[in-house]
């Protein structure tokens, strides 16, 4: 049977933490922030959270109109790290290790301790409760799947103290359905296909996180063009086939994603012209809510 | 027009070099390119090997060799390299954790304290989860592999970093540990060698202890304690390597997509490159929108024409934007890229990836 295109309006309000991650060059970003419009616009108050310091995400994202609530924050492992051992009373080690590079001997000592601090801050914002989604613009896939192993790791190496005890309360987390899901970005193309399937299985395996709709961004709208006999060796003609052949292609990537992913999944459309800008990111929000079947409308 | 392989920037490149590293973000095709660069070279009659540092199996995708790629270099089956230049296309795909592992039974003095060392859960760290990691055993793979004799030219696939530049400082990542204050506080030198201090009194790494676990921290400190004796060893063979990457041996090939982003990566990394003294032998950039040129006439009326009359416009201006994006992030230096079009296809065997040679080396005759 296949997935079922999931309902926007259901999906991003079921859990309060949604992760967005997908191998690079997916767009995760444009997905991230198309999510955020289009939540903010059926009256969600929506919290972006970016973790490498990329600028491109709130240039994204327009200003919030009247009665809209967006917030957009960065949160890097050594600012979440700083704030996790000031809060533990712990200041003056935090100076002291950030001073000497010893930081460098105790990440490697217990790898994923950078991941657990970024996840425990995360873990804090679902617990505050301020927002109704927040969207984050996770690692690149193979990172997802190590951050997110992150507690599991720090439980095996670690026996005591906070960082375990924080590894045991974001594990709990990240496992609980009702509060947090993966959404995993991919374009009708058979290598990121490939990656994401193999990143949906390490997830549900390893981690037993609940992933959310696909999404499969950046697709062409149809339907292929008809070339008249008459057109066939012109440039007309082969530009006309160019295109068809990349709608072939994606089609049948989507088609296989369907056999092979039982999930919900989602189609963001290529929009003409490469300048992403709010306005753009407006548009694919649009597309995205009109769930009644013209997900595909796009100006060409 | 004619492009004549034989005087293409790509193809002299390809001639000339012992080592190509192939950098830029994710997703721009950097796997693809440097399988088609090793293709190139074996067609020319080099004995050429690419490395891939990918977990996700994409150089195996792009050679269509999925499953036979691992640790050691494999020959890939090209049927017709004798009617062209009769070299040899090989590939691996790197496993750091096992490099590192020989790595350390090179170096070792003895067998135990190697067991010692592959045993220790620091250790396993440092080879298994460390970043940098695998980009150092890149490295170090690099530098075997270019005095292996059956091979005369290495391409290298990155992994995609956060800096591009961190391919660059990798060799050190071990040696930073061993330059590191921990580890000279550790090991003071006494009369009968390196002595072990007792690491709890030290009020630093008793606070560190109350916050990771202080099994955490012995763990590190077997690894510094077995690790004594090797870290000459390791640091001239990470000078050695450091030293190749930077020759003139060794040629530097950007990779982007014409996407700000990507640009504006490919951008970052030239300049580093131009601060390290080094330079950038090719830009390729990639998954561009081909151009069919402008439609020529009015728009026709009827929907069946107009629709491909509108198909052409769109793909025509999508085209001189890309090209307007990639001279605005790399200035001079785009005018010498080598473009490559998104193709209709996915790269999935050897006659795919030939499309994307042909492309990487007629570019620049037509441009």
């Amino acid at each position: 049977m296949p997935p079922k295109r999931g309902n926007p309006l259901q999906w991003l309000s079921s859990t309060r933490l949604v992760i967005v991650a997908g191998k690079g060059g997916v767009g995760k970003t444009t997905v991230t922030a198309v999510l955020a419009r289009a939540a903010i616009r059926v009256g969600l108050s929506v919290l972006v959270v970016e973790m490498d310091g990329k600028p491109p995400l709130a240039q994204l994202l327009a200003e919030p109109a009247d009665g809209e609530a967006l917030e957009t924050i960065s949160v890097t492992p050594a600012q979440a790290l700083g704030d996790y051992l000031n809060t533990h009373g712990l200041a003056r080690v935090a100076k002291r290790l950030v001073g000497n590079g010893l930081i460098d001997v105790v990440a490697t000592a217990a790898p994923g301790i950078d991941d657990i601090v970024v996840l425990g801050r995360l873990k804090q914002l679902e617990r505050d409760g301020t927002y109704d989604l927040i969207l984050v613009d996770g690692p690149a896939a193979g990172h997802a799947v190590t951050m997110l192993m992150a507690p599991t790791g720090l439980q095996q190496a670690v026996r005591g103290g906070p960082v375990r005890h924080q590894a045991d309360e974001v594990r709990q987390l990240l496992t609980d359905h009702d509060r947090v899901q993966v959404v995993l970005v991919t374009l009708a193309e058979a290598t990121p296909v490939n990656e994401l399937l193999e990143t949906a299985a390490a997830l549900r395996d390893k981690i037993d996180v609940r992933l959310g709709p696909v999404v499969i961004n950046s697709v062409d709208a149809g339907p292929p063009l008809v070339v008249p006999a008459g057109a066939a060796n012109t440039d007309l003609g082969r530009a006309a086939d160019y295109t068809n052949a990349r709608l072939a292609l994606q089609r049948a990537e989507i088609q296989r994603l369907d056999t092979e992913w039982a999930g919900e999944r989602v189609i963001v459309p290529r929009l003409a012209g490469d300048g992403l800008d709010p306005a753009g990111i407006d548009r694919l929000a649009d597309a995205l809510l009109d769930v009644d079947g013209k997900l595909l409308r796009v100006d060409r | 027009m004619i492009a004549t392989t034989a005087t293409s920037a790509v193809s002299t490149m390809i001639d000339e070099a012992r080592v190509i590293i192939c950098c830029g973000s994710g997703g721009v095709g950097k796997t693809t390119t440097s399988a088609a660069l090793a293709y190139e070279a074996a067609r020319r009659g080099r004995r050429a090997i690419v490395i891939t540092i990918d977990p996700a199996r994409r150089l195996a995708d792009a050679m269509g060799a999925t499953g036979r790629l691992g640790n050691d270099p494999v020959r890939i089956d090209v049927p017709d390299i004798d009617a062209v230049g009769g070299g040899e296309l090989w590939a691996l795909m790197l496993d750091a954790s096992d490099t590192f592992d020989d790595l350390v039974r090179a170096n070792a003095t003895s067998d135990q304290q190697a067991e010692r060392i592959l045993a220790n859960g620091f250790y396993r760290n440092v080879a298994g989860t460390l970043s940098g990691t695998q980009d150092y055993m890149a490295a170090e793979r690099l530098f075997a592999l270019h005095h292996d004799a059956r091979f005369d030219l290495v391409v290298v696939d990155t992994p995609p970093t956060r800096s591009a530049l961190d391919f660059l400082a990798a060799p050190t990542t071990l040696t930073r540990f061993l330059d590191h204050p921990l580890f000279k506080m550790l090991m003071l030198p006494t009369r009968r060698g390196l002595k072990v201090l007792n690491f709890a009194a030290q009020p630093v790494l008793k606070a560190i202890g109350a916050v990771v676990g202080s099994e955490v921290l012995s763990d590190a400190t077997a690894f510094f304690q077995a690790f004594s004796g090797m870290e000459t060893g390791f640091r001239e063979r990470a000078d050695r390597v450091a030293e190749l990457v930077t020759s003139d041996v060794t040629r530097f090939v950007l990779v982007c997509s014409p996407r700000p982003d990507t640009a504006a990566e490919a951008a970052y990394f030239a300049d580093r490159l131009d601060e390290a003294d080094l330079s950038v032998s090719a830009l390729i950039v990639n998954r561009a929108t081909p151009d069919f040129g402008e439609p020529s006439g009015r728009r026709p009326t009827r929907a069946v024409q107009s629709a491909l009359y509108d198909n052409q416009l769109a793909l025509h201006r999508s085209a001189a934007n890309e090209r307007a994006v990639i001279a605005a992030a790399l200035g001079e230096a785009a005018a010498s890229a080598t473009w490559v079009p998104l193709l209709p296809t996915d790269v999935h065997d050897l006659s795919t990836l030939d499309h994307v040679r042909q492309h990487l080396v007629a570019s620049d005759a037509a441009g």
